[in-house]
């Protein structure tokens, strides 16, 4: 007998359809994954399932969870539902949270809500879930405040609010996407043990290693619809639907790329130290240090692409800005080509010219206000404004597979990939010879994200470019880089070619990080069926 | 577009029309006095009918909306010329020196209670319309600095600052280029507040006859005038009261309006 059951689930905004005819079971227990790419309607069937469809939202179909349909349920028995048969998490630890509540608060407002229990009751069962998802009561006493926590435990006092009155469904919907891969797989685990204390799991994620580690069974979504489901590892392993297939190419996409570095020294970074005042303790005390970059050394040849990962607050960022000219350093130097790199107005623009970046965010990297044209432009602000700007806008487009045309639109005409596409764009407008790529592709679904890597291999080639090659996410760094840096709390701990460090990790740290990323295991990707005609 | 908006435009359009109209034409002379008409109660000829001097209350108040709005409007754009710059520098330099001595010299002004330092400021340098403009004008530039160095700090984090000064561009130019279009809706709603304080400002100080002097018609001092009369000729306070709250009430409006309008996000989709 299946716990949650939908039936030709089918859900339109405003007349719009989302979703047509979603079909699949979850059996009491069991792990149900649900993969699919951003707007393929992943997060909108579990909102669904829990009566929380946005406003003005219709639905058809049935979905029956222990008897009962909850799509027409009336709003007080699902809010009796909700939190206490099925539970939710969300992607942004950061966010979940009620920043001016106490954890121990937190879970325990839950079990107050739904069973009326006293306040010292509901805190003792609140101390025994924490403790339950790794936050024991002597290291995390109850009365923390979520920004005393990091952003892996805050997504554990979800998980705490989320079971606390032992749900037979919890949902999950990107859990893990905001995280570290170690705090992932942290996270994935005591999600894993959950499942074994008898509680279904509903795992919605874009990352196919994470479901092939985790699920039993398995639906993959797009547009809207469920292009495939069954069970996790014969799905896998047999690919029937074009769409699967190209979801699994693009998620092991190598771009085809030869090694293009030549000899010299292209940038020098030695012996790099940043340093942060942070605010004084108390009145009188000394102004503490926060040292962000602690004497990191690096070289980048020309044409080279040298990839650099580690978690968040390692301090890539800071040397990223360091490397860009954006910060001053307080101890060693930065030389690009022989000269120094200087914060500000105090570094020439010629030698700024020689550098250019492009973001993570696609949605934050560009004024919303201005045209493309003048968008790709910005950086002509170093060599001076060329007569043929606009014919140089219009080529740089085309190079990164865009129309000349699209240089008179606005950025919000343009998809996430397609405005990395233009990052690319305006960082190759004046020619650089490096290109810092700051998780320029993670934010991107993995198909779009394999032609974004293709791209950036391509122009490699025709145009000699070197890239610093900044991510957490080391199987895109084994993909495009051919030396990486591992950075862990400021300092560079290993460094070689890239073949090297990931065959055999020497420091423990990348050995934990090669560890925790998740992987579609080997023999699964052997032996795809060929396309059935 | 709501019909809140659409009221609001609807009366400001009204006393902008109201002031346009009487730089050219107004039904009575306003200077002329004609004690034979005085407090003469609505009529075919006198639609507002009279004050004590016999002067055509409809004609005051038109005449009385250009100084009005010319007060509130030079307030504003002091308020804007000076806060909006400083606000600009002080996020460019978050943290900076700069910024400590401009937030704190608005603090430092904010201290100050504004209508009655606009009184002190009337008083010591004389009553005049201009003296009271550049009064309701000073208190308006730390509520511009403010909120333009809010809107600012938010924005500086984002990643097409990044790129720009990675451009070479400087914090001047960055903030000319990216910051201000970005803030634009935010200064034009708090704009229309302050337009509507600066008439109400503007009407205090000349009740309490700081403000234009005789015989320029001023909306204040019709109040004033006509607060004696009230018991044998409310129509006198009335109009004049009616013009001031009608005004500022559809100033009001439209700035909530616009807000709405502007920010995508209290747009709900269609």
């Amino acid at each position: 007998m299946s716990l949650l059951s939908l039936r030709d689930l089918s859900l339109a905004i405003h007349g719009r359809p989302i979703l047509s005819e979603i079909s699949f079971d979850i059996a009491p227990g069991e792990t149900f994954g649900l993969v699919g790419e951003s707007g393929s309607g992943k997060s909108m069937t579990a909102l669904a399932v829990m009566g929380l469809a946005p406003h003005g939202a219709s639905t058809k179909g049935a979905a029956d969870f222990l008897g009962r349909n909850l799509l027409t349920l009336p709003e007080r028995a699902m809010t009796r539902l909700r939190g206490n048969e099925i539970g939710m998490i969300f992607q942004e630890p950061m966010t979940a949270l009620n920043p001016m509540k106490t954890i121990g608060d937190q879970v325990a407002e839950t079990l107050r809500v739904h069973m009326a229990a006293s306040r010292a009751e509901a805190w003792a069962v609140a101390r025994e879930k924490l403790a339950r998802v790794g936050l024991p009561a002597d290291r995390f006493p109850l009365t923390l405040y979520p920004h005393e926590l990091s952003g892996g435990q805050r997504q554990r006092v979800a998980i705490a609010m989320a079971i606390a009155l032992r749900p037979k469904l919890l949902i999950a919907d990107e859990p893990t996407t905001a995280l570290d891969v170690t705090t992932q797989a942290q996270i994935l685990d005591l999600l894993k043990g959950l499942t074994e204390e008898d509680m279904a799991l509903m795992l919605i994620t874009h990352d196919l290693a994470v479901v092939a580690g985790m699920a039993t069974h398995v639906a993959v979504m797009q547009g809207g619809r469920i292009v495939e489901q069954g069970a996790t590892e014969p799905l896998f392993r047999a690919r029937r639907q074009d769409y699967t297939r190209r979801l699994f190419a693009a998620s092991e996409h190598r771009p085809n790329r030869t090694p293009q570095a030549r000899d010299g020294t292209l940038l020098t970074v030695e012996n790099a130290v940043r340093e942060y005042t942070l605010p004084r303790p108390s009145a009188f005390a000394p102004h503490p240090k926060l040292r962000a970059v602690d004497g990191v050394s690096l070289t980048i040849r020309p044409g080279e692409s040298l990839g650099l990962v580690g978690e968040s607050g390692c301090g890539k960022s800071t040397l990223t800005r360091a490397i860009l000219g954006l910060d001053p350093l307080q101890g060693g130097a930065i030389r690009l080509d022989g000269a120094e790199v200087t914060p500000g107005h105090t570094m020439p623009r010629a030698l700024r010219a020689r550098m250019q970046v492009v973001f993570q965010d696609p949605y934050g990297s560009f004024n919303p206000r201005h045209r493309v044209e003048r968008l790709v432009a910005e950086p002509f602000h170093l060599t001076g404004r060329p007569k043929d700007a606009r014919d140089r806008v219009a080529a740089a487009l085309q190079e990164v597979g865009l129309a000349a045309s699209d240089m008179d639109k606005f950025i919000h005409e343009f998809s996430g990939g397609q405005r990395q596409r233009i990052a690319i764009a305006r960082a190759l407008i004046i020619r650089p010879d490096l290109i810092v790529l700051d998780e320029a592709v993670s934010a991107l679904d993995v198909r779009v994200r394999a032609q974004v890597l293709d791209l950036l291999a391509r122009l490699q080639e025709s145009h000699g470019l070197a890239y610093l090659f900044i991510s957490h996410d080391l199987s895109v760094v084994r993909q495009v880089t051919d030396r990486v840096l591992v950075m862990k709390q400021g300092r560079i701990v290993e460094e070689g070619a890239t073949e090297t460090i990931f065959a055999a990790p020497k420091h423990p740290y990348t050995r934990a990080l090669i560890a925790a990323t998740p992987r579609i295991p080997d023999d699964w990707k052997e032996n795809a069926h060929a396309p059935r005609t | 577009m709501r019909l809140p908006l659409l009221l609001g435009l609807a009366l400001s359009a009204a006393a902008l029309l109201a002031a346009l109209v009487s730089l050219f034409w107004t039904p009575y002379d306003v200077t002329a006095l004609a004690i034979a008409d005085k407090l003469q109660p609505p009529s075919p000829a006198h639609w507002l009918g009279t004050d004590h001097f016999g002067r055509d209350i409809a004609s005051m108040l038109m005449a009385g909306a250009q100084t009005s709005l010319a007060v509130a409007l030079v307030a504003v754009g002091i308020g804007m010329g000076l806060g909006v710059p400083l606000g600009l520098l002080a996020a460019a330099n978050r943290g900076s020196l700069i910024d400590e001595v401009v937030m704190r010299g608005n603090d430092l002004i904010f201290a100050f209670p504004s209508l009655v330092i606009a009184i002190l400021i009337t008083a010591v340098f004389g009553p005049s319309a201009t003296n009271a403009i550049i009064a309701i004008g000073i208190f308006n530039i730390p509520v511009f600095a403010r909120v333009t160095r809010g809107g600012a700090l938010s924005l500086w984090t984002l990643d097409y600052i990044r790129a720009a000064e990675v451009a070479g561009k400087g914090r001047i130019r960055i903030s000319a280029e990216h910051i201000l279009p970005n803030i634009l809706n935010l200064l034009i709603v708090q704009g229309t507040i302050q337009f509507s304080l600066g008439i109400l400002a503007e009407a205090g100080l000349s009740y309490v006859g700081l403000g234009a002097q005789p015989p320029t018609p001023s909306w204040g001092r019709m109040l004033a005038e006509a607060q004696t009369m009230v018991t044998i000729a409310p129509h006198v306070a009335l109009f004049p009261g009616l013009a001031i709250v009608l005004t500022v009430l559809g100033l009001n409006l439209m700035g909530d309006g616009l807000r709405d309008h502007l920010d995508p996000r209290l747009r709900r989709a269609a």
